[in-house]
């Protein structure tokens, strides 16, 4: 492929361009950072702050029972996440149901919407934690892990269900005519050509309470689940030092920035095939 | 005489408490093509959906092949299933390809095996002389490629009744060509065809007969040479006046 002389001059014009703005890039969080590490360091309680939360044996000693801890955190997000996808997607189809038979279903749908949406997450966990066990049903667990999960996915699946309706709400009533138009029911033309379009828009919305979970994750320790964060406690209870809390809490950055990265680009790229239509 | 095809009676369409068909008669008979004229807004987009039962009527009937199929205890799938309509934007589903759009109906409605229908699918492009697009998806397509696509799909699964809603509006005056030689290709072949344009001349060649409609109201119809002819009414003359001095007949 023949290139001309002035596409090569543009082209060495932009790889120019492209190694200026990194160099810059660099230089100014250099700078950023040993500004910030100063500010830090020279405050009058930094030695005191050092020694109870950076301090690294502890740090290496708690590492163990906090990975372990974080294992079960990583568990639980797994199969929550995939609990809360189904049941979401079930509700938001309940809501966006017509016709009168339906109405009760449709009430509760959105009921329960409304409902786990307010509540703080807090108190989901304990009155389903602390409550539901102290009715004393036959067949309700009372492993603190397994109710912790189920406050997780009541609440979360409150919000995915929004998130999926309004992807439902976004499809344009013309793909419906037109589905209708070639003889499919309801069922079908939301399982071909609704729900299909609705899914791949709210990817990127999806992607974000995916991370929100993950570290929401970390809140079933206030039933007493030995995750990362009671774990971090245990330790911190055992050396009066709180560098376990910080170490859990870095893995738990490890942990979202994937997640955070794959978001991003999810929404990167629904904004690029908005645009290209 | 035998059963047209498509019989309406008496339809009655309102928005709200603007009646937007008022009380529409019309026959279409089998390898028949009717051409509906008239101003914008005069209904003939509504009448299509009222016909294809994609909106509820508020009085009047839809008869299919000697069916009532507007009958609230028909059951208005079967009843699309033998009509094929082309929306005036395509409508196209942007997550499938040209092959599964064409084919969605015939595997999900009518039961056909992929194959089979991938068959069918693939022999409608290449009439088309879009053969090399069936992987593609629709916003790869232009215009003028996707409306034949939207073409493609309603006949996939060989209606009785093909209803086209001005597919060349939304076309540059290029690729108009293409679709209204598809168009008179299907006529040519038979097919029953009952649609909306606003391309006088074509209406002209193809039509076997003419409807004009005027606020909701059949109130000319004929032999395409009478009506644009020796127009009857008042206001078929003044809607064909305008149109002759903007050019498009
Ligand atoms: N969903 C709707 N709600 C309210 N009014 C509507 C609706 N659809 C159509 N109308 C009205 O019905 C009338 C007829 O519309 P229609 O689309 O059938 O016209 P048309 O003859 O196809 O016009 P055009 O040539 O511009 O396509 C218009 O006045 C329009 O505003
Ligand atoms: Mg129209």
């Amino acid at each position: 492929m023949s290139v001309s002389e002035l596409q090569r001059e543009r082209a060495a014009y932009r790889r120019s361009r492209a190694r200026r703005s990194t160099a810059v890039a660099l230089v100014s969080t250099l700078v950023f950072a040993v500004a910030a590490y100063l500010a830090v360091t020279r405050a009058p309680g930094w030695p005191r702050v050092r020694d109870s939360f950076f301090d690294p044996a502890t740090a290496w000693r708690a590492l163990p029972a906090v990975l372990d801890g974080l294992w079960l955190n990583l568990r639980v997000l797994f199969v929550c996440g995939t609990v809360i996808l189904v049941l979401a997607l079930g509700v938001a189809a309940l809501r966006t149901l017509r016709g009168a038979v339906w109405f009760p279903l449709r009430l509760l749908a959105t009921a329960y919407v409304d409902l786990f949406r307010g509540v703080p997450l807090i108190i989901t966990l304990y009155l389903v934690g602390f409550g539901l066990p102290a009715l004393r049903l036959t067949g309700v667990p009372n492993d603190y892990v397994v109710l912790g999960g189920v406050a997780l996915v009541l609440t979360y699946t409150a919000y995915v269900a929004e998130v999926f309706r309004a992807g439902i709400e976004s499809v344009h009533p013309s793909q419906v005519a037109a589905a209708r138009s070639l003889g499919l029911g309801h069922r079908k033309t939301m399982r071909l050509v609704v729900l299909p379009q609705a899914v791949r828009r709210v990817t990127p919305a999806l992607l974000n309470d995916f991370v929100a979970l993950q570290k929401d994750c970390g809140l079933i320790s206030v039933l007493g689940a030995v995750d990362a964060v009671r774990a971090a406690q245990i330790e911190q209870a055992a050396s009066y030092n709180f560098t376990p809390y910080v170490v859990a809490g870095l893995l738990f950055v490890l942990l979202a920035v994937p997640s955070a990265r794959l978001a991003d680009a999810a929404a990167r790229r629904a904004a690029h095939r908005q645009g290209a239509r | 005489m035998t059963t047209p095809v498509l019989s309406v009676r008496g339809l009655v369409k309102r928005y709200q408490q603007r009646t937007v068909l008022d009380g529409v008669d019309l026959d279409v008979r089998e390898h028949e093509v009717v051409v509906l004229i008239g101003s914008s807004g005069s209904g003939k987009s509504t009448l299509l959906r009222c016909v294809n039962l994609l909106e509820e009527l508020d009085d009047g009937q839809v008869v299919l092949d000697g069916t009532d199929v507007s009958d609230p205890r028909a059951d208005p799938d079967a009843a699309r299933r033998r009509m094929g309509i082309v929306f005036q934007a395509f409508n196209l589903f942007p997550h499938m390809t040209v092959l599964d759009n064409i084919t969605l109906a015939p595997r999900e409605v009518h039961g056909t095996p992929r194959a089979a229908a991938e068959r069918t699918a693939r022999e409608l492009l290449s009439r088309m002389g879009l053969a090399a697009h069936a992987a593609d998806y629709p916003d790869r397509l232009s215009g003028g490629q996707q409306q034949r696509v939207a073409i493609a799909r309603a006949l996939a699964y060989s209606p009785r009744l093909l209803l086209l809603d001005e597919v060349t509006s939304a076309l540059d005056p290029e690729l108009v060509g293409e679709v209204l030689a598809l168009v008179r290709e299907l006529a040519a072949q038979g097919m029953t065809i009952l649609m909306a344009t606003h391309e006088m001349g074509f209406a002209r060649q193809v039509a076997d007969r003419v409807c004009f409609l005027d606020g909701g109201r059949l109130i000319e119809e004929g032999p395409p040479d009478q009506v644009f002819g020796t127009p009857r009414h008042e206001r078929t003359r003044q809607f064909l006046r305008r149109i002759t001095e903007a050019g498009r007949l």
